[in-house]
């Protein structure tokens, strides 16, 4: 049983195409799956090992240091909110306690508190799903997740690729 | 006071489409590499590049032409790795290189692989730079459909690919040999030196790796030539380099200047001063690695040089991040946060940083909390000490494998230099507050 679908197969060659070592496309193909499933599983996991000739215990231990793979489903929608040194001094804190509060029970909706995006002169700045957003205030911060949510925003998948 | 637009100048004219293959072409990008490629004279690249004086933009200043020389001559394959894993707290220069003049960065890709004789140059990309993969992968796709990248470059004979990879969230694959171990798949976890990646880099081969900014200036050293380039900037410190300004300034943002250029002026003149004309109570001058400067005059009107800013007030210009605070803001809070920061990218090789981190992080969150003790400070030079013995100055001493660990002391040294006493006034008052 594939884990990754048919035109995701093929990805996944070209992927692995590109490493004289396979063991290299255990990140590509990890993004690759969370394109594909909204998170990292443990089947998507199993199959990355297959593909790149390792054990699923060397790709969970390389998956689990990194924090945009998800080893959790999560929403459909991750929001990242700034609270490093300079988006702390222009608002950061309370545009994350805002969201968070605000979506605390939408399962569809993952807050989460990051480190510095390199957006620092349009602090505070987020993301959703890897979309900057500058200069939010926590009630344009709801306005953004919104605009998401309705679809009159196009979000990118959980782990930033653009939807064809 | 203006800027000197060289590696900014592309996105800066052509706001609309300086990312496109048409809109670069129509600004020039690609006429280095095919001269270089006509001239056909790979050592004359590096010469050029030697005779720039071009440092490391990336944090450490290296030089990047003695960087190159370090690979062993009959050693092949060899790679060229590209460090994009832009992630020093409020340095955002790499992030606009990469979405707004992805060009430059491929055409400066594709000459330092001919002088350094590597056919394949992988960029590691920051996984959070969604647009700035999607513009680079695209700009590589244009460019090799025009003949710039591929088999044969313009009739070369010569080969050159690039590979884009995405991070996927660790600050410490900024540090270039975590990088390499995140790019071969494993754990982003710093490597002993040596052997140094020159000798033995990516999949043990001989490795450059270079900073996005750097490798952007290289097309037009090449361009105006490696003494014409060395006139602009001052000692050591040639050409030009962008500093991304933030905090209270009133237009923070991106600035290419001329090195040598002051503080002052680059604060006041360009980042157009402090909000509400308050004054600058600190900044960071590097980064969030680097130790801090007030706003005095002597530390303002300091020159914009890498040697300079280190031998005499021990802090560096990193990674040209400025992060200005007024009066208004607790510089405790700050630090607090800085280290929260490191406590949560330290990677847990070593147990000085891994443990250390965390130790600091949590007396600052007490002592930026109203919950400090009178001891708390010298308990915070004690802690850092067993990171970066003396807890002192740049250059960092370690005991650790890389910088992270040091980084996270710099700002215990600048609490304790500039405001011991307001630091040791406001303990004796918490305490006093919870006896």
């Amino acid at each position: 049983m594939s884990f990754f679908d048919e035109s995701n197969v093929a990805k996944a060659k070209e992927i692995l195409a590109r490493y004289p070592r396979p063991k290299s496309a255990i990140l590509p193909l990890a993004h690759l799956a969370q394109d594909q499933n909204g998170w990292l599983s443990p089947e998507a996991m199993e199959q990355i090992a297959d593909l790149t000739g390792t054990t699923p215990a060397d790709v969970l231990g390389t998956c689990s240091f990194y924090t945009m793979l998800k080893r959790r489903p999560c929403g459909k929608f991750v929001v990242s909110v700034c609270t490093n040194v300079t988006c702390l001094v222009t608002g950061g804190p309370e545009v994350l306690d805002h969201l968070e509060a605000r979506y605390a029970s939408e399962p569809d909706v993952t807050v989460e508190e990051v480190e510095c995006l390199a957006a620092c002169d349009g602090a505070p700045a987020l993301q959703v799903n890897y979309e900057f957003h500058e200069r939010v205030s926590p009630s344009s911060a709801v306005e953004i997740v919104e605009g998401y949510r309705s679809g009159t925003r196009r979000a990118r998948t959980v782990s930033g690729a653009t939807v064809a | 006071m203006t800027e000197t637009r060289i590696v900014t100048k592309r996105l800066r004219d052509r706001p609309d489409d300086s990312w496109t293959i048409d809109g670069a072409l129509a600004s020039g990008a690609y006429e280095q590499l095919r001269a270089v490629l006509a001239k056909g004279d790979t050592a004359d690249v590096q010469e050029q590049v030697k005779l720039s004086g071009l440092r490391g933009r990336g944090g450490a200043g290296f030089p990047t032409a003695q960087k190159w020389s370090f690979l062993p001559p009959d050693s092949f394959p060899r790679y060229l790795v590209v460090n994009a894993d832009e992630g020093e707290p409020s340095t955002f220069k790499d992030r606009m290189l990469l979405e707004r003049d992805p060009h430059q960065l491929v055409e400066g890709i594709a000459i330092s692989s001919y002088s350094v004789k590597c056919n394949v140059a992988y960029v590691y990309v920051r996984g959070e730079f969604a647009l700035g993969y999607e513009r680079l992968a695209r700009a590589i796709d244009d460019a090799r459909a025009k003949g710039f990248l591929g088999r044969d470059i313009l009739g070369s004979g010569f080969d050159c690919d690039i590979v884009v990879h995405r991070g996927a969230g660790a600050y410490i694959c900024g540090e270039e040999t975590a990088l390499l171990e995140s790019l071969e798949g494993s754990q982003g976890m710093p490597r002993i030196r040596p052997p140094f990646p020159a000798i033995e880099g990516l999949y043990a081969k001989p490795t450059v790796v270079n900073n996005v900014e750097t490798l952007s200036t290289v097309p037009h050293i090449v361009r105006m030539g490696g003494e014409e380039y060395a006139k602009l900037g001052v000692n050591r410190s040639t050409g030009t380099r962008i500093f991304s300004v933030s905090g209270h300034v009133n237009q923070p943002g991106n600035y290419e200047v001329e090195l040598g250029m002051t503080f002052r002026d680059l604060l006041y003149g360009l980042a157009g001063g402090v909000r509400e004309n308050r004054k600058i109570k600190f900044f960071i001058p590097g980064g969030a690695s680097s130790q801090w400067l007030t706003g005095s005059d002597e530390h303002l009107d300091a020159p914009l040089d890498m040697d300079f800013v280190q031998q005499t007030f021990g802090v560096m210009l990193g990674s040209g991040a400025i992060m200005v605070y007024d009066e208004t803001v607790d510089p405790v809070l700050i630090a607090w946060r800085l280290a929260k920061f490191f406590a949560h990218e330290s990677c847990g090789k070593c147990t000085p940083c891994r443990e250390g981190t965390g130790w600091i992080e949590k007396v600052l969150y007490r002592m930026s909390h109203g919950l400090g003790r009178p001891a708390d400070l010298d308990l915070l030079v004690d802690v850092g000490g067993n990171i970066s013995p003396g807890v002192v100055n740049a250059p960092f001493v370690q005991t650790t494998i890389c910088p992270l660990g040091p980084s996270a002391v710099s700002c215990i040294a600048s609490l304790n230099k500039f405001f011991r006493d307001e630091v040791l006034e406001r303990l004796r008052n918490d305490a006093g507050a919870h006896a």
